[in-house]
């Protein structure tokens, strides 16, 4: 279901004869992971390879008052047992601070703790062994005396003059703190009709890829070169870090990146065990392998989004929002994240509350604040569901005041959809939404007026049917902005090179990455689209900092838009490369040829005139046969970054259909609908299901994930058995639409999508159980929204 | 009992005789001492599902199944099921719905669904969201999923008829 605005014209190297560009066709990479022959870092194994495991400190706050390594080294298969001390010979810490986070401040961070550890889970110990079952056997008979310290572990007390200062170097507990003051908030706030305060409560969760963190690191002494196989999303940023603390230079270290077992951002960052991991290789001489287990990824993988937020919103009783208002606190555990920081996701909500809607009244305040947890740092959609869910709550808080229907409510504030470009209060430049198109679109997918009337008579039998709305902008695109103006050397632009071999097939490399969002197709698909060849006949290859061109990966939906540009506009080059030759060899001109279906062929009538094949048979083995002065080049490479606008906002609308059993407190999703904008769709069945992956992760944070951890800071649901996640038996079916309003930046036109779908999920789901609870006078303000928590507000427990 | 013992079994039809310690589990023994990377190790509790095979034609959670039990078993994974062609139209209706994105939970999703396949011949959506409820995917929602092997079942359903 897709449809474009009126005026809207499709660009003409999207359009070509037989374009792969708005197809749906299988991506090239699923036959070897759906035969088992994928290749995931837990699979590879080099010669003399050894494995480490981490002595993990099991209280939140501790002294390590000693480490007697003496019974281990003495096991069978041990090689080394190697304490943060002496790893420091061989790597230095970090700090993770960026310079544009004003303000932003973070303790040293070692990559195996020096005399302290700040949470459960932090590695004290490396025990190297040749088997990961022997250094698991070692690792229980290292000895370490710890001392605990009083755990500094509730939010609300981190600021708290009398709660121990975590790092006294700092001075107290507060990592970050900005504040907004837009237009003239008070004054609106005066002059509303009504005004609706509530508190959201966000649970800490985590994004459980299905393979854990993996690492392989091989030192070569001989060639003074580190490789790093690893699992990540940014195998340049990789590169420059490893080789930044471990006193080498770029060049001597290369990253190479295979299948990934699912990332979501936990992949995007250095962890302290992958940095150890690379040290001990150096130190050690010999390739190194840590694969973190389920309980170390659950004390160990960034978590996320444990964020309280009061808001505020003004309403006339006309319906015209006036006014937001935020004071946000988050806890993001003992250090700042390296090298993103841990600000970022407080930074993104004070952005973007509010970001849909017309009113320029914005006031805000948000503290991130150290505790005895484990890190936070970003996740898929990183900030989006607290702002979207804030806002949306709040909407529909003051459309419940006022008597209004919320998507009435909504209709009044969207801005227009011809006000464009535009900015929001905090600043967020918008080239091009299109809330209304979308909203229009959703009332009619979802029948939303025979929504409500099946609720209404279902009510009568005391079935209590809920339906959820939210309204969402999804930042995509990113260009310096995000990191490179901050100080952090995370490339914003991406390459793509294109070369014609000699057998008339394409090799593309490029620098986003893969991990299962279909970057390698959508390359394909362009490549193929604009050089008129079959994409059985593109290979693609990337993830190897010696193969690709430098760039930043796939994180914050920016692969499709950046990458697929690079790739567009490289494969331009090489196909005037390729007329310039024909031309000569056919004693033609380039303006009179084209190429499509792998031949050069007549640009008017298509026509065949020369197959890709025998062009390249002449190129490569008989350029003595080619006009003097001719030096044909077959390969080309293109950049590119968007300068524009700092970031391509997307836009969208979702909707849940579910049912509240008010005995039980069960929410049973009964259906969810999603319309987006991401401008150009290269691949459609690609973009629905980076939605509908998107919107599930949403689902789970809605009702099910919350890391729980105890006063003393211990996470007492460290596995998979008792952290829940949406399983196929309790998802709904999710029907996606699109509109379609392509970026002028980039003549793709493609902004991101992988993000949409876990910014408005748990809003609409909020929203709709509280819209199934109105008889009940019940409002929740908290996710996840356990039976618990229901029947809680229900005042059954 | 730390000592390794002796084991006899078929792997994909082949014969494997190979000495293992009484703590492996048969997880780790296919992947390590066999080489079959193709059963992925998720959570090694029994829950994720991603290192689902067949012994002697039931679908077992291998991290929950240690090697030495499989003595005289028939152990069937992924490469073995890929080559004999058995999921070949499941693997198909795969790739066409784009049910798997990192690929990580796709073999043991594969064998799990066969596993229905094989014992109804005409499941609907909720019955298969159901059979496949032990197995986590973290990237699809699961949907895609639900459409392959709905897809399969009616075609396997047309042959038949």
């Amino acid at each position: 279901m897709t449809s474009s605005p009126a005026g809207k014209q499709t660009l003409s190297e999207l359009d070509r004869p037989n374009s792969y560009i708005g197809k749906v066709v299988p991506r090239p990479n699923l036959e070897r992971l759906m035969q088992g022959r994928g290749l995931y870092v837990s699979d590879m194994e080099l010669p003399r390879m050894a494995h480490v495991v981490f002595v993990r400190s099991p209280y939140a706050h501790a002294k390590i008052i000693s480490i007697d390594p003496g019974a281990a080294k003495r096991m069978p298969g041990v090689i080394a047992v190697v304490t943060g001390e002496e790893l420091a010979s061989v790597i230095t810490p970090w700090i993770g601070v960026l310079s544009h986070l004003k303000g932003l401040k973070s303790a040293p961070q070692s990559a195996i703790a020096i005399d302290r550890a700040c949470w459960q889970g932090e590695a004290v110990t490396a025990v190297v062994a040749s088997s990961r079952a022997a250094a698991e056997d070692a690792a229980e008979a290292v000895a370490v005396q710890y001392k605990e310290l009083e755990a500094v572990t509730d939010m609300r007390n981190a600021l708290d003059p009398r709660t121990p200062v975590i790092h006294p170097s700092l001075g107290d507990n507060l990592a970050f703190e900005r504040n907004l003051d837009a237009g003239t908030v008070d004054a609106a706030f005066a002059g509303s009709d009504e005004i609706v305060e509530a508190e959201f409560v966000f649970g800490r969760h985590t994004g459980v890829t299905l393979e854990p963190r993996a690492v392989l690191a091989d030192w070569n002494a001989a060639e003074a070169r580190l490789t790093i196989y690893q699992g990540t999303q940014a195998p340049h940023m990789v590169q420059n870090l490893a080789a930044l603390h471990l006193g080498l230079e770029e060049s001597q270290v290369r990253v190479v990146c295979k299948d990934v077992g699912g990332s979501f951002g936990i992949k995007v960052h250095i962890y302290a065990d992958e940095m150890a991991t690379y040290a001990l290789s150096k130190l050690l001489r010999r390739p190194v392998k840590f694969v973190a287990d389920r309980v170390e990824s659950f004390n160990t993988d960034i978590h996320a989004r444990d964020h309280r937020c009061k808001g505020r919103i003004g309403v006339k009783r006309d319906g015209t929002i006036v006014a937001f208002e935020i004071d946000d606190l988050t806890g993001i555990g003992p250090y700042s994240m390296y090298p993103r920081t841990s600000a970022i996701e407080a930074n993104q909500v004070v952005n973007l509350i509010g970001g849909p809607y017309a009113t320029k009244n914005y006031r805000a305040r948000a503290r991130v604040v150290y505790q005895n947890k484990n890190v936070m740092c970003q996740y898929r959609a990183v900030g989006h569901p607290i702002a979207c869910s804030v806002t949306e709550g709040l909407v529909d808080l003051a459309a419940a005041k006022i008597g209004m229907d919320p998507v009435e409510i909504r209709r009044r504030n969207l801005i227009a959809d011809d006000a464009y470009p535009c900015a929001s209060p905090s600043g967020l430049r918008f080239e091009l939404l299109s809330h209304h198109a979308a909203m229009n679109k959703l009332m009619t997918m979802m029948d939303y007026d025979g929504l409500r009337a099946e609720q209404t008579a279902l009510r009568k039998k005391n079935i209590h049917r809920g339906i959820g709305i939210a309204s969402f902008i999804e930042v995509t695109n990113p260009s310096a902005a995000f990191y490179g103006v901050g100080g952090a050397k995370i490339s914003s632009q991406d390459g793509v090179a294109v070369r014609l071999d000699a057998q008339g097939a394409v090799i593309c490399q490029t620098s986003i990455t893969e991990q299962g969002q279909g970057s390698e197709s959508l390359t394909a698909q362009i490549v193929g689209s604009v050089l008129g060849v079959s994409m059985s006949r593109v290979r693609v290859i990337l993830g190897d900092t010696d193969q690709t061109p430098y760039g930043g990966g796939t994180w914050a939906s920016r692969g499709a838009g950046i990458g697929g540009e690079a790739a567009l506009q490289a494969a331009k080059i090489l196909r005037k490369n390729i007329l310039d030759v024909a031309a000569a060899i056919l004693q033609s001109s380039p303006s009179e040829l084209d190429v499509a279906d792998n031949a050069v062929v007549n640009a008017t009538d298509g026509t065949p005139r020369i197959e890709l094949r025998e062009l390249a048979r002449i190129v490569y083995f008989r350029p003595d046969t080619l006009p003097p002065g001719i030096q044909p080049e077959l390969m080309a490479t293109r950049h590119f970054v968007p300068r524009e606008y700092p970031f391509a906002f997307t836009n969208g609308v979702q909707a849940s259909w579910l049912e509240v059993d008010t005995d039980t407190g069960f929410v049973k999703l009964l259906k969810h609908w999603v319309v987006e904008d991401c401008g150009t769709l290269i691949n459609p069945q690609l973009v629905d299901e980076q939605i509908r992956g998107g919107v599930v992760q949403g689902l789970g944070a809605a009702l099910f994930e919350k890391c729980i951890y105890d006063e003393r800071g211990q996470l007492t649901n460290a596995n998979m058995a008792d952290y829940l996640v949406p399983m196929s038996g309790e998802m709904p079916d999710i029907d996606v639409g699109h509109v379609v309003s392509p970026t002028a930046e980039s003549e793709l036109g493609a902004k991101g999508a992988g993000e949409a779908g876990t910014a408005g999920a748990a809003a609409a789901v909020a929203n709709g159980v509280n819209d199934a609870l109105k008889p009940f006078g019940a409002t929740i303000t908290e996710i996840p929204l356990t039976p618990q928590v229901i029947l809680t507000a229900l005042k059954r427990i | 009992m730390t000592a390794a013992l002796s084991i006899s079994l078929h792997v994909n039809g082949e014969r494997v005789d190979a000495q293992v310690l009484p703590r492996l589990n048969l997880a780790d023994f296919l992947r390590e001492q066999l080489k079959l990377t193709g059963t992925h190790v998720g959570c090694e509790h029994g829950v994720c599902g991603a290192c689902t095979v067949r012994v002697d034609g039931e679908i077992v959670r291998s991290c929950l199944m240690l090697a030495v039990q499989t003595q005289g078993a028939s152990v069937e994974t992924i490469e073995g099921l890929s080559d004999s062609g058995e999921i070949a139209d499941l693997q198909a209706a795969f790739r066409d719905r784009n049910a798997l994105q990192c690929g990580f939970c796709t073999p043991g999703m594969l064998i799990a669904a066969q596993d229905l396949l094989k014992q109804e011949a005409e499941p609907d959506r909720e019955r298969i969201r159901a059979h496949l409820a032990g197995n986590y995917c973290r990237c699809t929602g699961y949907q895609a999923i639900i459409d392959a092997v709905e897809s399969t079942a009616l075609a396997r359903r047309g042959k038949r008829a």
